[in-house]
């Protein structure tokens, strides 16, 4: 990790031509942003991978059967348990590679990455208990979540990453509760509290950051975390195209700002380090909501205050991160 | 029951999924797909990088090629074009 890696688009795209490692055909929805994350890790790893899937859109969508979309050797696991069969293998690895299992036999390779991906729900409700344990133990492994803020897959349900006000059917619109009425959990604080060598929060509309970080989570010595944000177009109400614009405008209203965490350090980059130099670049979230269907009620007139509500606690959180970065 | 029964030998496999997904063409979900204007790309890779359906097809060197037969028209790439030579048109 000494010296930073520049990624370089036109080399990126060459070795994707060739390996093709997330295949086209998948069935997730149009403009997901999910699909994006997928497609950036497997471009930020060096070494070949060994991807473990937690239930969630990827998994669902990726291999109905009896088509797959990976090229890469690829597991499907329950929600709960994906950070501890991640461990598994690790740990087998570990252990045929210091028997010399396969000394003699050159096809193959124990030089590999694990990944784990989860959604939101099988991270920050389901799985919750296998990652930390995981993490506990010290494996090397990098658990990526993409966080589209709700259970999508089963049919838009609230969990611990949805934020206040949207709109889900666990959580509807009525005349008394408006939307869900509790705050987002901080998981990446939860994730650091385990004291790994690196967590990271990730934007995959700043693509540059995004894959340093993803090859900085691969290459870290030990467990890492990276909270990927990811827009779903079906869930939150947005138009297909807006996709990008979406993700951009949660990084530059601070909802969802740009930081990592070296071993218990936090340290901001990107876009969020000329926020936090220069306060004006904050744009209100207002910005961010009007884009999605989900926030529609916060608009109309009478539900100001949950804009100003969610105002508040974006800043609040900003302000925190801000102390714990040295700003 | 007037049809035999397949034996276990007929069987597809089972709990595998052995067919890439490239065989599946989800272009069919497309209202509109994209068309490059070529004197106007300035061959950024942007859209290749922000596809979620991996359908943009780049060597690095020409003009980006969408993989019609896989883009579900979601318009990622007309919108992030900084100099707009995507343009969405129907199908």
């Amino acid at each position: 990790m000494e010296t930073v890696w520049r990624p370089n688009i036109k080399e990126l795209a060459r070795r994707e031509m060739e390996t093709r490692p997330v295949e086209s055909g998948h069935r997730l929805c149009a403009g997901c942003g999910a699909g994006i994350v997928i497609r950036q890790i497997a471009m930020a790893a060096r070494k070949p991978l060994v991807w473990l899937n937690a239930t969630g859109c990827v998994e669902v969508a990726t291999t109905i059967f009896p088509y797959s979309s990976w090229n890469i050797p690829w597991a499907h696991n329950a929600f709960e348990n994906a950070a501890a069969v991640g461990s598994g293998v690790e740990a087998a690895r570990n252990k045929l590679a210091r028997v010399n299992r396969f000394s003699n036999d050159p096809d193959i390779d124990l030089d590999y990455d694990v990944v784990v991906v989860g959604g939101d729900g099988g991270t920050y409700d389901i799985g919750l208990q296998a990652i930390s344990g995981a993490f506990e133990r010290g494996h090397k492994l990098m658990y990526v979540l993409y966080d589209n803020e709700a259970y999508m897959n089963t049919g838009i349900q609230r969990s611990g990453g949805t934020p206040f006000g949207a709109r889900t059917t666990t959580t509807p619109v009525g005349k008394v509760i408006k939307g869900k009425p509790l705050f987002k959990k901080p998981i990446v604080d939860i994730i650091v509290a385990h004291q790994i060598p690196y967590a990271a929060t990730v934007s995959p509309a700043y693509w540059n950051d995004a894959l340093i970080k993803f090859r900085k989570g691969l290459e870290a010595d030990g467990p890492s975390f990276i909270h990927a944000f990811s827009t779903c177009p079906l869930g939150w109400g947005s138009n297909p195209e807006d996709t990008i614009k979406i993700m951009k405008l949660a990084v530059e209203t601070c909802v969802f700002p740009l930081y990592e965490v070296v071993e218990g350090e936090y340290k901001l980059t990107g876009p969020s380090i000329a926020i936090a130099k220069n306060p004006a670049k904050k744009r209100p979230v207002e910005e961010y909501l009007k884009l999605q269907g989900r926030f529609r009620h916060m608009f109309k007139p009478g539900n100001e205050w949950m804009i100003e509500k969610f105002q508040e606690w974006v800043d609040k959180q900003w302000e925190m991160l801000l102390k714990k970065a040295g700003y | 029951m007037s049809t035999p029964m397949l034996g276990w030998k007929e069987l597809p496999m089972g709990a595998v999924a052995f067919i890439s997904s490239k065989e599946y063409p989800t272009g069919e979900w497309a209202v509109f797909q994209p068309k490059i204007d070529e004197s106007k790309c300035i061959k950024c890779g942007l859209c290749w990088m922000y596809c979620p359906d991996s359908a943009y097809r780049w060597d690095g060197e020409n003009v980006p090629v969408p993989s019609l037969e896989h883009c579900k028209g979601c318009g990622i790439c007309a919108t992030e074009c900084p100099t707009k030579a995507i343009e969405m048109v129907r199908v």
